[in-house]
């Protein structure tokens, strides 16, 4: 059998400070096959933007601990050197995140950010960098692309810099595409234009694509399959359609509940009470038991393991039905 | 850009105006009648009046601005009350010896600084950067005539490997760049050099840390960027502000330190300041003032201009 494209393995990660040491990522597994679309859906600290960013080995260095095992596109990344990180970075997985503003530089053109890019991995001279600037550009249809290359970041829409952005993150053509809520920070009609693209992208590019969000709409709109998280852990995992149906944890159920759509005029919105535990001590038992509604002793003496009634969809909870 | 440009130095002339006027006002508020300085106390009341209109001190104020306004144009900011040379000839030499000191102290100062600085703000929290803190703390807070003195107890009296005073061999004012003129440089420029330092380390510290928090630094590192890569994205971002507080401490620099002047009786400007407010020098005093005072227009004109030509966001102003 041959390597899937991505593969965690007990995925932990800690930040340590003087003061103390936050657990954000306790056991994380899974597998992503090329081409496989995964949404790992989560509140904010649940741990799902690290879990993104370990891929890459982007945390921030000298605070991060990491163990477990990560291979992705066939590179051992959590024994890697700094320097052999920064080779894989950009060109077999790449990276969107979450605010276009912020996450450009600000005094560097469009076209120069793209292009310094292709110049590192690919050792493409200026002008045939500059090319493939434009052309990407075009691919994630930028209008009047030609002038835009010599905009700078501030000069440009939350969306069209978004789309700039995508062209940065595809600029060497990656393997695996991160996507760190790429629509949390834009209009709700321009969200829809960059998942579509995104979407298409990834069709055309043949990418794995991993998206964090906490917005089930988007996760419905890109994924195969759908993580949820919940204090650095993956409590439910199966077929987007499956899962966004039939939720089987009651945290998913929970989060399903608390978004609104169509056809619920008139419906009191649920909320899940209570807040996510603090991650600087990390729970013996199931993390959600004390905001659970049906919480019983089973859930506390160890995280419950998990259990799927049909193969694919699963959950860490005592209460799902294990399919024999 | 051009257009910017021309209107930059456009809006820069009023200002020097304004500059002028003040300077000219200061010796008019100032208490005490120049009149005094020039002729004996007990000269017959004829001769102060002679002399009165010899200088031109009996017109209403406005035409004696205008009158001197012409002159200064021209280039002639009088003579010395004191001396009776013109006062351009003597403010050019100083000025020359006030720009070769404020230089090399601005280039040790804006060197040593940036290096601290980025060494600070890289390794945050370690010792390095506490070293770095304490130095800048130092350079700011210790009154640098004292070091001044202390410089020269060590290296001059103790040690004999520099000279104490003056500015080149033989007490002549006449500058040149070698060895023999360059070891009368060394004290001072050191001295001097310790402010702009401590200042520099630590604004550079300050946006550097703050830059490399920034996501877009996230970014360059998710690009596959080197530290060399990510450092020139840094350096870019940081130059406008660095630049600007630079520009102001050359700008101080500029203005020769009075203290530091006369501690190695430097003949710069601040020195030749020092002599004219003791000896009511006023066309002297009026002509430096102006001098520092345009400098310091012409120089915030170029940080202004170098700013804009670095960070795009400015332009649009």
């Amino acid at each position: 059998m041959t390597e899937p494209l991505v593969r965690v393995r007990d995925l932990e990660v800690r930040f340590v400070t003087r003061d103390a040491t936050v657990h954000a990522v306790n056991g994380v597994s899974f597998d992503l096959a090329e081409r496989e679309s995964l949404c790992i859906l989560g509140e904010s600290g649940s741990g799902k933007s690290v879990t993104l960013r370990a891929l890459m080995g982007l945390n921030p260095p000298r605070r991060t601990k990491l163990s477990g095992a990560v291979r992705v596109g066939g590179h051992n990344i959590i024994a890697a050197s700094e320097r052999r990180m920064a080779d894989i970075r950009g060109s077999t997985v790449s990276m969107i995140f979450q605010e276009p503003m912020t996450a450009l530089d600000p005094v560097f053109t469009i076209g120069r950010q793209i292009a310094e890019t292709v110049m590192r991995h690919e050792g493409l001279s200026r002008a045939a960098a500059d090319a493939r600037a434009l052309e990407l550009l075009e691919l994630v249809q930028i209008p009047s692309a030609k002038r835009r290359l010599a905009a700078y970041p501030h000069e440009l829409s939350g969306g069209l810099r978004q789309r700039a952005m995508i062209a940065i993150a595809l600029s060497c053509r990656p393997k695996l595409l991160l996507a760190d809520e790429p629509t949390t920070a834009l209009d709700a009609t321009v969200q829809i234009q960059i998942l579509l693209l995104l979407r298409r992208l990834q069709q055309e590019m043949g990418m794995g694509v991993i998206f964090v969000t906490h917005d089930l709409g988007v996760a419905g709109e890109i994924a195969d399959r759908v993580a949820v998280m919940y204090a650095g852990k993956f409590i439910e995992e199966g077929p987007v359609r499956g899962l966004m149906r039939g939720p089987l944890h009651p945290y998913a159920q929970g989060l399903l509940g608390a978004t609104v759509h169509s056809g619920m005029r008139g419906e009191r919105l649920t909320t899940i009470p209570g807040a996510p535990p603090n991650l600087e001590r990390v729970p013996k038992g199931c993390a959600f038991a004390p905001r659970c509604a049906f919480v019983e002793e089973a859930c506390l003496p160890e995280v419950p393991a998990f259990r799927g009634p049909v193969p694919g969809h699963a959950a860490r909870c005592v209460r799902v039905p294990q399919a024999a | 850009m051009l257009l910017y440009l021309v209107r930059r130095v456009l809006y820069a002339i009023p200002i020097a105006l304004a500059v002028g006027l003040v300077c000219f006002m200061l010796v008019q508020i100032a208490p005490g009648d120049p009149i005094n300085a020039i002729v004996p106390a007990d000269a017959p009341q004829e001769v102060v009046e002679q002399v009165r209109r010899d200088y031109g001190l009996d017109k209403p104020l406005p035409v004696q601005f205008g009158l001197w306004l012409m002159k200064v144009v021209q280039g002639d900011l009088g003579r010395s009350l004191a001396t009776g040379r013109p006062v351009t000839a003597d403010l050019v030499s100083a000025v020359g010896n006030t720009l070769t000191l404020a230089l090399v102290a601005a280039g040790i100062g804006f060197v040593m600084g940036s290096l601290l600085g980025t060494v600070a703000a890289v390794f945050r929290g370690s010792l390095l950067d506490k070293a770095a803190i304490g130095l800048a703390a130092a350079g700011v807070s210790v009154p640098h005539y004292w070091l001044g003195m202390v410089l020269v107890v060590l290296f001059s009296v103790t040690l004999n490997w520099l000279p104490a005073m003056g500015a080149g061999p033989g007490g002549s004012g006449a500058w040149a760049w070698d060895w023999e003129h360059a070891k009368f440089l060394v004290l001072p420029a050191v001295t001097l050099s310790v402010i702009p330092m401590g200042i520099v380390t630590r604004t550079v510290r300050g946006v550097v840390a703050e830059l490399l928090n920034q996501d877009f630094v996230t970014t360059l590192r998710g690009k596959g960027l080197r530290r060399g890569g990510i450092a020139l994205h840094v350096l870019k971002n940081a130059a406008p502000s660095v630049l600007a507080v630079m520009g102001l401490q050359l700008g101080y620099l500029m203005g020769g330190s009075i203290l530091v002047e006369t501690v190695f009786s430097w003949p710069g400007t601040g020195f030749l300041l020092n002599s004219a407010i003791f000896q009511r020098d006023l066309p002297v005093l009026q002509g430096t003032i102006l001098v520092l005072a345009i400098f310091f227009v012409a120089l915030n004109l170029v940080v202004d201009l170098v700013q804009t030509a670095l960070d795009p966001r400015i332009r649009r102003a």
